[in-house]
C-alpha cells in the first residue's frame, strides 16, 4: 500500500510501509549505506508527517517481511496481545506519541500495554520522537528481572562487570574482576567475552567465577559470552552456568548468520532454567543486539536498521531475559557515523526495548574509526541515566583490551551514581557494605591495601601460571 | 601532574594489560589517567585519518627492484572511506586503466597490493620491511611476481579486482588494521587465491598484528610464503587452508577471523 503527503505543494509518495519507515528514520550511516535513507532533509520530515497519520492497525496489517518467509515476523504476529492492543487500537502513530508522553499514561498502563507493542509500532513512534521524548517515555517504563538479585527497580542502575583479557588468562581476568568489585560494580552480571571459543577454556572461566561467587556469597550472576550451542554443551557436562548468552537479530536470516534458530534459544532457556541456580528469580537469558547487524549480514530485506533492531527485541522477549544489551557503537562508522548518531541510536534502542517490556542495558561505546570520543560517551551515558537505563558496562579504564573498543568504565558508573543519585541492585548494595567496600550510603570506602578480596586474588595469581 | 595515588592493588597489573588500579578523585579519574587515555586515543585517531604517502612508498618499492602502479578506490576522502566500505572495494576508472596498461598480457603467481586501510601509519612504518622479507621467499620459491600496486582508500577486497586485472593466481593485500588504544600501527596481510570481484572473506587467509611487539616482519613473511606455496599447490585459500607453518603465535594466522568493521 502506498502512503503520501503534500508539503508546500510537493507531493511525496512512499510505495510501502517499509520504505516509509526507512525514509522517516533520523539520518544515520547504515541506512545511507543500504540505499534506503531519505534523499533530502525535507523528504525525511515529509515521511515523518506521513507516518504520524498512519494508524497502528495499518502497521499490524502490513508486515515488513512476509509472514511466510520469516520466523521473526511469525513470532511478532502470533504472540501479539490483541486484548491489550484494544487500548490503543484506534490510534495513529502520532497519537501514540502524545499518549506515551501524557501524564495520564502511568507506568502501570505502559506495563499492561507492552505485549500489544510490536517492534514496528515501537520503531515507528520512536521515529517521531525527539531525544527528550525517548528519555521521558522510557523513564516511565518499569521492567524488573531477577536471578540472584533484583534489577530494574526505580532509582537503581546496574553494571555488567566486563573483565576481558586478550588471552583469557585466568589470573588476569580475576585481577580485573577484583578491580571492578572494589569499585562497586558487577550487579548486572560478571560477564567475560572469551578470546577463545574452546569449550574447555570457557568451562575453566565459568568454574572460576562460580567459585568466586560462592566463596564470597556475591548476590550476582556469572556469564561467559559464548555461542548458545557451546553453552548447551557445557550445561550437559555439568559446568556451572548461571546465564545463557546469545547475540540475536531482527530477521530469520540474521539469526541464521549467527548460527541460531528460535528453537535453539528455547532449548537453551529451558536447560538453564532447569538448573535452578537463581535464588530470587529465574530469568536466565542474556541477549546482545545492535543496529546494523542485519545489514552487515546481508539480511535486512530493505528494512531500516532501527526497525530491524526493534524486531530483535521481539525475539528477546519471547524468552524472558534477565538482561538485554544493545551494543550501540561497536559496529563502526558505516552504520553509526559519529557521536550524534550513536546517541540517537542508544536512546531509540533503550526506549523501544523498555516499551516492549525488556530489561534494557546499553553498551555505551565506540571504535577508533568512528567520529566519537570520551566526551560523546559522557553525553550518551548521561542521557541514558536520565532515561533510567537498566544497566551499563563496566570495563577497567573504559579500554577493552580484548575486543579493542572503548566502553564505559567503573569510574563512569560512579559518575552516574553521583550525578543522578542512583543505587545498585539492593542485594548487591547490601553485600558491598558487608564486604566493607562501601559505607551504609553506598559510597565507596577508601581502598584498603589489606582487603581480603585483593589478598586472595593476589595469592591465587601467584599460584597459577600465565596462559600460553 | 597528579598526586592522586594508584589503588593499593597495583601489583595485580602484572597479570593484565587492562587499566586497573587507576585510583580516583571522588567519582572521577585522576588527571594523569584522563590524559594518558586521551593520548592513546589521539594516536589511534591520527592513524585513522593519516594519508598514505604513495609516491614515497613507490620510491621504496622501486629501490627493492619492484615495478609499481599507483591506484585509488572510489572512496575519494577519509569521510567517504569510513562511511562507504563498498566504495573502498572498487577501483576508480583511471586506476583501472593504469593497472590494465601495466599488465601487457602477462600473468603472475603473486601480486602484492599495499593499501592504507585504517592505518596509513602502519603501512608506512612496516610495509617496506615486510616486502623486503617477502621478496627473499619469492625468489627462493621461484614465484613470478607481478607489478606491486599501491592503493589509497583501500579495503581488503580491493585486491580482488587488482589481482583479477593483473591475471594473478594469488594476491597478497598488505593493509593497515583498525587502530587500537594499545597499538595504532598494526599491519595485516590477506592472501586470496584466484582473486575475482565478489570473493568472500571466508576465501582468504590472514596474518595479523604485524608490528613491533607483535609479529616480526621476517616471521610474517615466512608464514606468507608457506601459505602462498600451499595455496598454489591446493589451488585455494580460506577456511580449507590451515596454517601448519612453524614458529608462529597462535591466533595470528588462519582463515580470516577479524571483524568486518576492521576491514
Amino acid at each position: 500500500m502506498a502512503y503520501s503527503h503534500t508539503v508546500c505543494g510537493t507531493r511525496y509518495v512512499f510505495p510501502s510501509l517499509r520504505v516509509l519507515l526507512a525514509k522517516a528514520s533520523p539520518p544515520r550511516a547504515g541506512d545511507r549505506l543500504a540505499g534506503i535513507a531519505a534523499a533530502s532533509a525535507e523528504e525525511n520530515v515529509a515521511a515523518k508527517l506521513t507516518l504520524a497519520d498512519v494508524s497502528l492497525k495499518t502497521i499490524l496489517a502490513e508486515p515488513l517481511i512476509l509472514y511466510e518467509n520469516d520466523d521473526v515476523t511469525r513470532l511478532i504476529l502470533d504472540r501479539h496481545d490483541t486484548r491489550a492492543f484494544g487500548a490503543i487500537a484506534s490510534m495513529t502513530v502520532g497519537e501514540l506519541r502524545d499518549y506515551l508522553l501524557s501524564r495520564a499514561t502511568s507506568s502501570e498502563t505502559l506495563a499492561r500495554l507492552a505485549p500489544a507493542i510490536t517492534p514496528e509500532i515501537a520503531a515507528a513512534v520512536a521515529k517521531l520522537m525527539r531525544n527528550q521524548d525517548l528519555i521521558l517515555a522510557a523513564r516511565k517504563c518499569r521492567v524488573i528481572t531477577r536471578f540472584r538479585n533484583t534489577l530494574g527497580l526505580p532509582g537503581t542502575t546496574a553494571v555488567r562487570l566486563q573483565p576481558n583479557h586478550p588471552t583469557d588468562d585466568l589470573a588476569g581476568i580475576m585481577a580485573a574482576t577484583a578491580d571492578g568489585l572494589m569499585y562497586g560494580c558487577g550487579d548486572a552480571v560478571i560477564g567475560i567475552n572469551p578470546a577463545s571459543d574452546q569449550p574447555d577454556r570457557i568451562a575453566a572461566m565459568l568454574r572460576m567465577l562460580d567459585e568466586l561467587i560462592q566463596r564470597y556469597e556475591v548476590p550476582t550472576q556469572a556469564c561467559v559470552l559464548c555461542h548458545v550451542t557451546t553453552a548447551l554443551d557445557l550445561m550437559a557436562r555439568g559446568v556451572p552456568t548461571d546465564l545463557v548468552f546469545q547475540s540475536i537479530g531482527g530477521t530469520e536470516a540474521t539469526n541464521r548468520s549467527f548460527g541460531i534458530t528460535l528453537d535453539l534459544l528455547r532449548e537453551a532457556n529451558e536447560a538453564a532454567r532447569s538448573l535452578r541456580r537463581g535464588t530470587v528469580g529465574e530469568n536466565v537469558m542474556y541477549f546482545e543486539t545492535g543496529q546494523g547487524s542485519a545489514l552487515s549480514a546481508g539480511a535486512h530485506h530493505g528494512v531500516d536498521q532501527q526497525t530491524c533492531e526493534a524486531r530483535a527485541y521481539a525475539v528477546a522477549r519471547a524468552f524472558d531475559p534477565l538482561l538485554v544489551n544493545t551494543v550501540v557503537g561497536f559496529i563502526g562508522p558505516e552504520y553509526l557515523y559519529d557521536g550524534k548518531e550513536i546517541l540517537r541510536a542508544a536512546l531509540e534502542d533503550h526506549f523501544c526495548g523498555k516499551l516492549m517490556g525488556l530489561p534494557m542495558g546499553v553498551d555505551v561505546c565506540y571504535t577508533n574509526h568512528a567520529e566519537a570520543d570520551q566526551d560523546d560517551m559522557d553525553v550518551v551515558l548521561t542521557a541514558l541515566a536520565a532515561a533510567g537505563v537498566t544497566f551499563i558496562m563496566g570495563v577497567p579504564g573504559a579500554d577493552d583490551v580484548m575486543l579493542g573498543y572503548q566502553s564505559t568504565s567503573f569510574h563512569d558508573a560512579l559518575y552516574v551514581r553521583e550525578a543522578f543519585g542512583l543505587k545498585r541492585a539492593p542485594e548487591f548494595e547490601g553485600w558491598l557494605e558487608r564486604m566493607a567496600i562501601t559505607d551504609a550510603t553506598g559510597q565507596l570506602l577508601p581502598p584498603s591495601p589489606s582487603h581480603q578480596l585483593i589478598a586472595d586474588v593476589h595469592a591465587a595469581a601467584n599460584e597459577s601460571e600465565p596462559a600460553p | 601532574m597528579s598526586d592522586v595515588p594508584r589503588d593499593p592493588w597495583k601489583h595485580l597489573c602484572a597479570r593484565t594489560p587492562a587499566r586497573i588500579a587507576l585510583g580516583r578523585t571522588g567519582a572521577s579519574l585522576p588527571t594523569r589517567e584522563v590524559l594518558s587515555f586521551a593520548l592513546a586515543h589521539a594516536k589511534a585517531r591520527d592513524a585513522v585519518h593519516a594519508r598514505l604517502d604513495r609516491s614515497a612508498l613507490a620510491v621504496q618499492m622501486r629501490t627493492l627492484g619492484l615495478a609499481t602502479v599507483e591506484a585509488e578506490s572510489e572512496a575519494r576522502d577519509r569521510a567517504t572511506y569510513l562511511r562507504r566500505p563498498d566504495l573502498g572495494r572498487q577501483l576508480d576508472e583511471p586506476s583501472r586503466e593504469r593497472i590494465k596498461a601495466a599488465v601487457r598480457n602477462q600473468t603472475s603467481d603473486l601480486v602484492l597490493m599495499i593499501g592504507d586501510g585504517l592505518s596509513a601509519i602502519a603501512v608506512a612504518s612496516h610495509a617496506p620491511k615486510l616486502v623486503e622479507a617477502v621478496l627473499l621467499h619469492v625468489n627462493a620459491l621461484g614465484l613470478k611476481l607481478g607489478p606491486t600496486v599501491i592503493a589509497e582508500g583501500a579495503r581488503v577486497a580491493l585486491g580482488d579486482e587488482v589481482g583479477e586485472l593483473l591475471g594473478a593466481r594469488l594476491v597478497a593485500v598488505l593493509i593497515g588494521e583498525r587502530p587500537g588504544l594499545t597499538a595504532a600501527d598494526s599491519l595485516s596481510v590477506y592472501l586470496t587465491y584466484l582473486p575475482r570481484r565478489g570473493r568472500t572473506d571466508a576465501e582468504r587467509n590472514c596474518i595479523s598484528n604485524i608490528r613491533p611487539g607483535g609479529l616480526a616482519p621476517e616471521v610474517a613473511a615466512a608464514k606468507l610464503a608457506w601459505l602462498a606455496k600451499a595455496a598454489l599447490a591446493m589451488e585455494l585459500t580460506g577456511v580449507a587452508l590451515k596454517d601448519r607453518s612453524h614458529g608462529g603465535l597462535e591466533g595470528t594466522i588462519g582463515a580470516t577471523v577479524l571483524d568486518e568493521q576492521g576491514r
